[in-house]
């Protein structure tokens, strides 16, 4: 039997693999498919200090081996989430992290707080990256200033932990990963969505109603991987690898580019039962390479 | 209802029509029970361009022999490749998924199924289930051309039918609410799914007359069980996602 634990600073997870937030609901939408105990952990949808209904339709584009999305935050808001959601995930024996997201600094700031009281969420992922919503999301992802800022603000109320979910549509990802991690993030998590577009050429109209949206999918994983491999040689805290995750060699190839742990995202639209695949895969490759433990093959990339 | 994903066999595919075909798919296992209006995730392999499933009706089921009958429109990549299906192939869904259309409350209850072009697709599996429930059922059925009216013997097994064709080359001539059917009865309950131009017309008709209204929303989507937050419809409780609070919804609720 391989040991499949990893250790994301003070998380303890049973293995590496979580969910990606806004692609797996609460997690209970899919446990007609699987025991979502068995994942790592799951990190629940981006939500907000105040109920969002977010873009209009069409929010969805396929696209050549991905998808983009203008979903913009769609949540009932912090209270119903601590007053409707988390009664039944706390239950869950597994890790349950709150993807958090703010058009303000206050709001961040706020919402922090109310998460820091409930015993059940052992960290949040704070969303500094959401291409899709006018103010706040992106815009405090992009500038190492204002990421550190939030950070800052968001470290001194919430004592469990901070993870920081990281936009890829900067010039120098590394720079921003480090200015978060000197304000007292406790792990990054890398990367958000692409910024993209589509276009229907008959109509001659933007596909999203909002033109633009997130790209993710495989279409973009040689890009978050790339970013995953500078980002770990950058920094001392555990970084988590998504983007474009879609079966266990994918998974292993960001482990060995130095991720702590990885997320699925989209691959979950497909198959809602790849996430124990994913786990069965490590397992395997873990046994079959002669390794004790699935935290050898962090970073281990050989040159 | 419990969601299952299944890999089901293409025990026959039938090509209605360059645009059109019926998939019959077998299990050895009992099949899962499914409603009126609900659909499955159908997966797409083998197409270098489709990645995400594709949502598609369910148009018929025969629980005696454990099959499932889905009708496809071509209408790109995915479902090209759905229609080019081979006897013996496998084929992944994830199903039943969505709300059903609901019974009406009287067993005296007039019912009028209208469908356009593939929208008459679950049309079918829901006057099956009315039949066999007890109602009376009489279909509206309307079509661009004679071609595009699909499986009408089908129909027939379980009710009435009526017909509009655009061309006349069918039936009355013009669209489903041209019908005199509309003009003379009064109905007490109309189900209908068709593009939404029809949908539209049906529930202004429906509006007016004060009958009772239910229409499926095909929405595109991409997780088909409320996770992706993709196909939402703007609703007076503000944005639901087709998914799983539809795709039948009465026209009360929606912003139309």
């Amino acid at each position: 039997m391989v040991n499949l634990k990893v250790n994301i600073g003070n998380l303890q997870l049973k293995n590496p693999v979580m969910t990606a937030s806004g692609t797996f609901g609460y997690g209970t939408e899919y446990s007609d498919f699987i025991d979502i105990s068995r994942i790592g952990g799951i990190i629940v949808k981006g939500t907000t200090l105040r109920e969002r209904q977010g873009n209009p339709y069409p929010r969805m584009a396929e696209t050549p081996s991905g998808m983009l999305n203008a979903v913009g935050l769609q949540n009932k808001g912090i209270e119903y989430f601590i007053n409707h959601i988390y009664p039944t995930v706390k239950s869950i024996d597994t890790n349950i992290l709150v993807n958090l997201s703010g058009s303000t600094l206050e709001e961040y700031v706020i919402a922090a707080e109310m998460l820091n009281q409930l015993d059940k969420i052992p960290g949040i992922e704070l969303n500094i990256s959401c291409p899709n919503v006018k103010e706040g999301g992106m815009a405090f992802g992009t500038s190492c200033l204002s990421a550190a800022q939030i950070v800052r603000e968001v470290r001194m109320v919430y004592k469990n932990h901070l993870m920081v979910k990281l936009s890829p549509n900067v010039t120098d990802i590394s720079e921003i990963a480090l200015a978060v991690e000197a304000e007292g993030a406790d792990s990054v998590s890398l990367i958000n969505t692409l910024f993209g577009m589509a276009i229907n050429a008959e109509k001659r109209k933007p596909i999203l109603s909002t033109i633009t949206g997130g790209l993710s999918g495989p279409a973009i994983k040689p890009i978050a991987l790339r970013m995953v491999w500078q980002v770990a040689q950058s920094v001392n805290i555990p970084v988590i690898g998504l983007g474009g995750i879609m079966n266990a060699a994918d998974a292993i190839e960001f482990m060995l580019a130095g991720a702590s742990a990885i997320q699925i995202g989209t691959a979950n639209f497909i198959d809602p039962t790849v996430t124990i695949k994913i786990i069965d895969g490590i397992e395997e490759y873990i046994n079959r390479h002669g390794f004790k433990s699935v935290s050898e093959i962090i970073g281990a990339l050989e040159k | 209802m419990k969601k299952f994903m299944l890999d089901l066999n293409v025990k026959q595919n039938v090509s209605l029509s360059n645009q059109y075909a019926l998939i019959i798919l077998s299990s050895p296992n009992k099949l899962p029970e499914m409603l009126p209006g609900q659909f499955a995730e159908v997966r797409v392999d083998g197409s270098s361009t489709v990645f995400l499933r594709r949502a598609i009706s369910i148009h018929f089921v025969d629980y005696q022999i454990n099959e499932l009958c889905l009708l496809i429109q071509v209408v790109g990549e995915g479902t090209k490749s759905l229609a080019e299906l081979k006897s013996g192939d496998n084929l992944n869904l994830i199903l039943p998924l969505g709300n059903s259309y609901s019974l009406p409350s009287s067993k005296n209850a007039k019912l009028l199924l209208i469908g356009g072009g593939c929208g008459v697709a679950p049309l079918l599996y829901l006057g099956s289930y009315l039949k066999n429930k007890g109602f009376e059922v009489n279909f509206l059925l309307g079509a661009r051309s004679k071609t595009d009216l699909l499986q009408l013997c089908e129909y027939e097994r379980f009710g009435n039918v009526f017909t509009t064709t655009e061309d006349g080359s069918y039936g009355e001539v013009g669209y489903v609410t041209d019908h005199s059917v509309l003009k003379g009865s009064n109905f007490d309950f109309i189900y209908t799914c068709g593009p939404t131009p029809m949908m539209k017309a049906v529930a202004s008709y429906a509006a007016i007359t004060k009958t009772n209204c239910e229409v499926s929303l095909e929405n595109t989507m991409a997780c088909g069980i409320g996770a992706c937050l993709c196909c939402v419809t703007e609703t007076t409780e503000g944005h639901l996602c087709v998914c799983t609070e539809g795709p039948v919804f009465n026209i009360t609720k929606l912003k139309w």
